[in-house]
C-alpha cells in the first residue's frame, strides 16, 4: 500500500470546502446546545415539581440515547408529522439537543458550586431575582463551566461526523464519497482525519484561552 | 418608645425542632440588642426570619409598623406578596458570620452594587457613596481589592458598609467576629461601636462573646429553647444574671 501525496493534493479543495460545512455545523450546533442547555437548566430550577421533573428527564433522554438514533428520529420521523427540514437543519437540531444535555448538567454543577451564602447575601441587598442570577450567581457559575463547556465544543467538532449518514455534505461524508468514487479510501479518510485533529486542536487552544480570561477575575494580581 | 420589631407568638420549625417557641419579643427603634445563648437556641433564626431568609409557621411579626411575612386581611391572615418582601427587605439590613462578600466584584464594587441596582442610583453616584461608607470603616485604601486580598476583619468592614449603603433602619449581626482570628475583632467591633452612636439605627446582634455584648448593648438577651430566658441591661445578664441557665451558659463561655 502507497500513500499517494498527489491525490491529497488533488482533493483537498473539496475537503477544505466540506470542512466548512463541518465548522458551520459545529458552530450552529454548539450555541443551539448552549442555549437548549440553558432552557433545560432553567426549566430544572423553577418552583413547579412536574416542570422540574419532566427537564430532568429530557435531559436523561438525551445523555443516555445515541446522538444516531436521534438523528435518524428526526430525520426520517419528523418528515411523517409534516416537518421537513434540511439535512443541515436537521443535523445541528440533533446535535444542539444531544449536547444541550450535556451543557444542561454542566450548567448545573456551575450554579450548584455558587455558595448559599452568596444567594443569602443577595437577599439581603434587596436584589431581585434576576439581578442576583445576572450580577452575582452567573459570573460565579459560568467561569468554572467554560472547560466542560469546551469539552462538548471538541466533542461536537468530531460527532459532525454522525452527520454524513443523513447526507450532510460534511467532511466525513465527502472524504468518503471521494473513497467511493477512486477506490481509494486511504487518502481522503486520513486527510479527513488530520483536518478533524487540527480543528480539535483550534478549539481546544480557544478554549484555554477563553478560559484563562474568565480565570484572572477572582484575584487579580 | 416606638416599637421597631415586634415579634407576636412566633412559632417556627425545622422538621421536629422547635426554633421559635410561640415567642415575643419588641425591639425599641434606636435600641441595641444583644442575642446570647447556646446555639441551636434560635438566635439566628431569629435575625434570619427579620431578613426574610426564613418563613415563620404561625405568628405575626412586625417591623415598622409593618407585617413581615403574613398581612392581616380583616380577620385573615394572608401570606404576603414577593413586592412586599422586598419592600419589606428594604428596611433591613444583615451582616453575615461568613462575610458572603461577592468575590467577583473589588470593595467598592460590593459596597456599591446595592445602591446602584437596588436603590438605582447613578454609577457615580452609587460609588461616591460606597466610598465614603469604605473610608467610614477605615479602608479608604483598599477600594480596588477583591475580596480575596483582604484580611477577614476588612471583609467584615466591608460587608458592613455594604449592608449601610442601603441605609437600613433595623442592622443584624449574625455572629459577625466568630470566623475572625482574635487579634481581628478589635477593628469590627470598632466599626460597630462607632455605629451603635447612630441613635436612629436599631442594632440586634448575635453573639458569643461577651465583650461584643458588653461593649455595644443596650440590652442583652439570652435564649435557649426557642426562647427568652433572661433579659435586660449587660451588666446585670451578663455579670449578675437571675436565671440558673444563663448563670450555667455563660459560666462555660467564660472559661473558653
Amino acid at each position: 500500500m502507497e500513500f499517494s501525496f498527489a491525490l491529497v493534493w488533488e482533493i483537498l479543495p473539496q475537503l477544505l470546502l466540506a470542512t466548512i460545512v463541518t465548522v458551520e455545523a459545529t458552530m450552529v450546533g454548539f450555541v443551539l446546545s448552549l442555549v437548549f442547555g440553558a432552557v433545560l437548566v432553567t426549566l430544572m430550577r423553577t418552583p413547579s415539581r412536574p416542570v422540574r421533573a419532566l427537564a430532568r428527564f429530557v435531559m436523561e433522554f438525551f445523555r443516555a440515547t445515541p446522538l444516531l438514533a436521534q438523528l435518524y428520529f428526526l430525520f426520517f420521523v419528523l418528515p411523517s408529522a409534516g416537518i421537513v427540514l434540511s439535512p443541515f437543519v436537521t443535523g445541528v437540531i440533533a446535535l444542539g439537543l444531544h449536547y444541550g444535555a450535556y451543557a444542561a448538567e454542566a450548567y448545573r454543577a456551575g450554579l450548584e458550586s455558587v455558595p448559599k451564602g452568596q444567594w443569602e447575601a443577595a437577599l439581603s441587598l434587596n436584589y431581585t431575582k434576576l439581578r442576583t442570577y445576572l450580577s452575582v450567581v452567573l459570573p460565579q457559575a459560568l467561569p468554572p463551566v467554560v472547560p466542560a463547556l469546551g469539552n462538548i465544543a471538541i466533542a461536537m467538532v468530531k460527532d459532525t461526523a454522525i452527520l454524513s449518514a443523513i447526507t450532510v455534505t460534511e467532511l466525513m461524508f465527502v472524504a468518503n464519497e471521494i473513497g467511493s468514487e477512486r477506490f481509494q479510501y486511504t487518502e481522503p479518510v486520513t486527510a479527513a482525519a488530520v483536518i478533524y485533529l487540527v480543528l480539535s486542536l483550534v478549539a481546544t487552544a480557544l478554549i484555554h484561552l477563553i478560559d484563562k480570561r474568565f480565570r484572572p477575575e477572582e484575584a487579580p494580581a | 418608645m416606638t416599637p421597631i420589631i415586634k415579634f407576636e407568638g412566633v412559632t417556627k420549625r425545622f422538621g421536629q425542632t422547635v426554633v421559635l417557641n410561640n415567642f415575643d419579643f419588641i425591639v425599641a427603634q434606636g435600641e441595641k440588642v444583644v442575642l446570647i445563648g447556646p446555639s441551636g437556641s434560635g438566635k439566628s433564626t431569629l435575625l434570619r426570619v427579620l431578613m426574610t431568609l426564613e418563613r415563620i409557621d404561625s405568628g405575626m411579626v412586625m417591623v415598622d409598623g409593618e407585617a413581615l411575612w403574613f398581612v392581616r386581611k380583616g380577620v385573615d391572615v394572608e401570606p404576603v406578596t414577593e413586592s412586599h418582601l422586598r419592600h419589606m427587605r428594604a428596611k433591613v439590613g444583615m451582616v453575615f458570620q461568613q462575610f458572603n462578600l461577592f468575590p467577583h466584584m473589588t470593595a467598592l464594587q460590593n459596597v456599591a452594587s446595592g445602591p446602584r441596582y437596588v436603590m438605582k442610583k447613578s454609577k457615580a453616584e452609587a460609588e461616591a457613596l460606597a466610598e465614603s461608607l469604605l473610608r467610614k470603616v477605615g479602608l479608604g485604601d483598599k477600594l480596588a481589592s477583591y475580596p480575596a486580598r483582604l484580611s477577614g476583619g476588612q471583609q467584615q468592614r466591608v460587608a458592613i458598609a455594604r449592608a449601610l449603603a442601603l441605609e437600613p433602619k433595623v442592622m443584624l449581626f449574625d455572629e459577625v467576629t466568630s470566623a475572625l482570628d482574635p487579634e481581628l475583632v478589635g477593628e469590627v467591633l470598632d466599626v460597630m461601636r462607632a455605629l451603635s452612636s447612630e441613635r436612629a439605627l436599631t442594632m440586634l446582634i448575635v453573639t458569643h462573646q461577651m465583650g461584643v455584648a458588653r461593649a455595644l448593648a443596650d440590652r442583652v438577651c439570652f435564649f435557649e429553647k426557642g426562647m427568652m430566658v433572661e433579659e435586660g441591661p449587660p451588666e446585670q445578664v451578663i455579670d449578675d444574671p437571675v436565671n440558673p441557665r444563663t448563670q450555667s451558659f455563660l459560666r462555660a463561655v467564660k472559661l473558653t
